[in-house]
């Protein structure tokens, strides 16, 4: 009855020769002397990032300079977490553009779908994701701000969607 | 010079000892502190080679200061002493907790003569001090009067009376072989060539006295003490600053204690393993490295230190009940089993390892 002989005694000397712990640390040991680190050092080393990352919005300008936002509101409209503010004019020629566009960066959840939703692609979201706020109320991005990041990164935007294209 | 002795004498001979054993003390405790805090780089760095990471590598090259920022932001830090916790055991508890894992050191033979109490009962001396740790422990759960802390100290109370066992009776087996309670004494018996070492006779006390020895200083695998998941940080949750670096340097000190003491009674202290090759002893220059020596000593404790980062990178944490089957129906067994084999050898006359 109960376990037989032969096996017990398999149990015992696995058990006391440390059999499986030894393996466990054969693998450790064996990782000790890897000189592949998994590690990015990251201030100097990167990862790369996909065309589709979805970091710190811009609002981008026609290359004429014209801003492309027409203030349709589909964003504010879309936006789940409720992040996006926009105000409106008519201008003297009839079109519409925006005369406040606030994104509360606090709020945002960095879905992407002010991006899908945008007519015109004004909204996109870019590969910023190294920004930081040091006052209250810097977590709001208005117009200027987003314009200017349009501007200053319009190449790498345009560069990020080009990339992307041919999958949408 | 003569005037350095001149101005010596002049002491009073009662401040002279006072001065010569403040020295010999500081000649201990200075490097233990270091390396206490270079094993604390190394275990991160270890740890995080085996895990396929760098582990620290800012603070100057390879990270190598790293173990100095952390002691100055430790000491930075304020201690926040919990209102409703009892004050004065509370600040008690690191110093009874860090004042046996330093004090064991005067009994450790670091070479043939080098050694600041070559007393008797060298070992006894050890087996109550590494006891009397426990107490800072219990103590600074109970004062922190939170019940993560209590709750931790219970479960160290109990693991380390249970190691103690398996412990003392692996010491009782070196004993029996060596004939001795002076551990100067006992690296001698080993003396002869490396197979005289008591690791041999002795292997499954030796195992048994390694594994009791991390459970001692409740180190991976067996350290439910600080079980994060379970109990935050254990016995020191509520200990900032330096009260708690007081705790990291004991535990540290006691695992270069087992450490050493392991070195000492199973692989022969600061014997050589090369003794009796007398050939490579006799070349000129490196004769002295392959002579007996501290470094010896050194190395067999760096290898244990080792082994213990190996432990805590490879094997998931114990569970209490299977912590307490493990030294109660396991190591408290083979080393009664041992024991009686050894009892009988001698009996017989038959000692090999002599």
């Amino acid at each position: 009855m109960g376990i037989p002989l032969k096996d017990s005694l398999k149990h015992y000397w696995k058990t006391f020769s440390l059999n499986e712990l030894l393996k466990g640390m054969r693998v450790t040991g064996k990782y000790l002397f890897d000189r592949n680190k998994i590690t990015i050092q990251y201030p100097e080393e990167k990862t790369p990032l996909s065309p589709r990352f979805r970091g710190h919005h811009a609002l981008r300008r026609y290359p004429n300079g014209e801003e492309r936002c027409i203030a349709c509101k589909l964003c504010e409209a879309v936006c789940p977490a409720l992040a996006i503010k926009i105000e409106l004019e008519e201008r003297p020629d009839g079109t519409r553009r925006t005369t406040r566009y606030d994104i509360d960066m606090f709020k945002c959840i960095y879905c992407g779908f002010c991006e899908e939703a945008c007519p015109v692609d004004a909204i996109v979201e870019t590969s910023l994701f190294e920004y930081h706020f040091e006052n209250r109320g810097e977590n709001i991005s208005n117009k200027q701000k987003l314009l200017a990041i349009g501007d200053r990164y319009e190449a790498e935007i345009a560069r990020m969607k080009a990339a992307d294209a041919p999958y949408r | 010079m003569e005037f350095i002795s001149s101005l010596w004498y002049a002491i009073p001979e009662v401040l002279r000892t006072v001065i010569v054993i403040l020295l010999q003390i500081v000649a201990v405790v200075i490097p233990l502190i270091l390396t206490v805090a270079y094993t604390t780089y190394a275990e991160r760095k270890v740890i995080g080679f085996m895990q396929g990471r760098m582990g620290p590598n800012r603070v100057g090259p390879r990270g190598l200061l790293q173990p100095f920022a952390d002691t100055v932001k430790l000491l930075l830090k304020e201690v926040i002493i919990p209102t409703k916790s009892d004050r004065y055991l509370f600040l008690l508890a690191p110093i009874l907790a860090l004042a046996p894992a330093f004090s064991a050191w005067v009994v450790i033979p670091f070479s043939e003569n080098m050694v600041l109490a070559d007393i008797n009962a060298g070992l006894l001396f050890i087996l109550a001090l590494s006891s009397l740790g426990v107490y800072g422990i219990i103590i600074a759960g109970w004062a922190s009067n939170s019940k993560y802390s209590m709750l931790s100290a219970m479960r160290i109370g109990a693991q380390m009376v249970s190691y103690e066992i398996a412990m003392g009776f692996a010491l009782g087996g070196v004993l029996i072989a060596s004939g001795s309670l002076n551990l100067n004494d006992i690296v001698r018996a080993q003396s002869g060539s490396i197979f005289s070492w008591f690791a041999w006779p002795l292997f499954g006390l030796f195992i048994v006295y390694f594994i009791s020895g991390v459970a001692e200083t409740n180190r991976a695998p067996f350290d439910v003490a600080e079980g994060e998941s379970e109990i935050v940080a254990g016995f020191h949750v509520e200990y900032s600053g330096i009260a708690f670096a007081l705790f990291f340097l004991a535990e540290y000190a006691n695992m270069i204690m087992i450490s050493a003491l392991t070195s000492i009674m199973f692989l022969g202290g600061w014997l050589s393993p090369f003794q009796g090759l007398d050939f490579l002893i006799n070349i000129p220059v490196i004769g002295l490295f392959f002579g007996n020596g501290i470094h010896w000593l050194a190395l067999k404790i760096a290898f244990f230190l080792l082994l213990y980062l190996w432990f805590r990178a490879t094997f998931p944490r114990y569970r209490y009940d299977q912590i307490m089957r493990l030294g109660w129906k396991v190591l408290i067994p083979v080393t009664f089993v041992w024991i009686f084999f050894e009892i009988i050898a001698v009996a017989l006359g038959w000692q090999p390892w002599l």
